[in-house]
């Protein structure tokens, strides 16, 4: 039997009207939401680390700049997440704690390495594109607060995957050695990037209920096949290749087929035993607790501020 | 001393002659830092001309769940719309 706010519920997703904070939900919509967006706010935050590694050594005053904004763009995809995140009954400090505690998760391709500057180019590409991918249908989510952060976030991601590609072709056309730097990152970026995108949709088992309620509009595997088609078109103008044997236009599909994916590193690296698993967290603690000092003195002197103000209004 | 930040609600005018729209929330501990937070979160891009800065528990809100009896007086009063009159097609500029 369904009350009545189930069934005004149910009916609102039904004709696509977007569900508010402050309307009736089911326990579990509010519980998955937000796991779901506290987790991509998390993902967006640990995600400025490895970039950042790069910004001193940026080859050029231009790539410099532009990785700055890039960083701080991400800074700002987290804050809108985070703030849609609350509007349903969490408070930041309980988000941060679970992030820094170890017990929340963030997306499994941040606990890689970036061991050159192709690397910069190769994050752009192939994270931001899978990430864009990911993140255009939430626009759409059933989920107000949520799907009103994504419009902005997809707006400003654009710019991110282009720099990334730019960089890479820039490298393609170099010397021998910056060709070879190009294809390393490839090499290394291109699996974690398709892995992204999730465990196969028979391993997540919330993806059927997230679908129903219209958090998410495609499953795990539609995505990711959709971003292998789009990148194997794309990397041709780079020549350079993906490393994927099997990678194969398919008549029949009309899609790309691709090879096995390796499901044991994708486990491995989600239970925190990735190449930086540890180090990201460290940093991530070590840059919260570095800026203590500063939260109290702000919080110190406006409550000054307000002594001040209420005295002279005495 | 572990305080936490107040939330503010933050509003942006686009453009000179439009209204200040709301665009999200941010923890600020006074409303001057809420204004700078603001710039850089909702204005990188040059989204905007002037921000307003409300802090969110100053903001009073209806209930969804008595929206149908909080509009009920708007409800039956279709003539409040000029389409609710028939005039000849041929009449112009009205
Ligand atoms: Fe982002
Ligand atoms: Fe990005």
């Amino acid at each position: 039997m369904s009350t009545e706010p189930e069934v005004s519920f149910t009916n609102k997703i039904d004709q696509e009207i977007k569900i508010e904070p402050k309307d009736w939900m089911p326990e579990q919509y509010r519980k998955m939401l937000i796991r779901q967006i506290s987790q991509h706010a998390h993902s967006e935050i640990v995600g400025m680390l490895p970039e950042g590694n790069w910004i001193t050594r940026a080859p050029s005053l231009k790539r410099k700049a532009t990785l700055i904004a890039k960083v701080q763009d991400e800074a700002g995809h987290g804050l809108y997440l985070y703030s849609a995140a609350e509007t349903l009954g969490i408070s930041r400090q309980e988000m941060l704690d679970q992030l820094h505690s170890g017990k929340a998760k963030y997306s499994s391709i941040f606990n890689y390495p970036t061991l050159t500057w192709a690397d910069i180019g190769a994050i752009g590409w192939l994270v931001d594109g899978a990430a864009i991918m990911n993140q255009v249908p939430l626009c759409r989510s059933s989920f107000g607060p949520y799907a009103r952060a994504m419009v902005r976030i997809c707006k400003e991601e654009s710019f991110h995957q282009r720099q990334g590609f730019e960089i890479l072709l820039t490298l393609s056309r170099g010397s021998d050695a910056q060709r070879a730097m190009a294809q390393d990152a490839l090499n290394r970026w291109w699996w974690p990037s398709v892995m992204m995108f999730g465990p196969k949709d028979d391993e997540s088992p919330n993806t059927l209920q997230s679908m129903r309620w219209k958090i998410k509009r495609f499953s795990n595997d539609e995505l990711r096949q959709k971003f292998i088609d789009v990148c194997a078109e794309q990397v041709k103008f780079l020549n350079l290749e993906l490393p994927d044997e099997h990678l194969k236009w398919n008549e029949e599909t009309r899609h790309y087929d691709f090879g096995p994916i390796n499901w044991t590193e994708f486990w491995q690296v989600v239970n925190g035993n990735g190449p930086c698993n540890k180090q990201r967290l460290d940093a991530r603690r070590k840059a919260h607790d570095d800026g203590q000092w500063v939260r109290d003195a702000a919080a110190a002197y406006a409550d000054k501020k307000r002594q001040q103000q209420s005295q002279a209004a005495a | 001393m572990n305080q936490d930040w107040p939330l503010w609600e933050v509003f942006i005018r686009g453009r000179q002659g439009l209204d200040h729209k709301h665009v999200g929330s941010l923890h600020a501990a006074d409303a001057a830092m809420a204004i700078e937070n603001a710039r850089d979160v909702y204005t990188r891009r040059m989204e905007g001309i002037s921000i307003w800065v409300v802090e969110s528990r100053n903001i009073h809100a209806s209930n969804p769940e008595e929206a149908s009896s909080l509009y009920d007086p708007a409800n039956d009063k279709p003539y409040r719309h000029p389409t609710f009159y028939d005039l000849p097609e041929a009449l112009k500029h009205m």
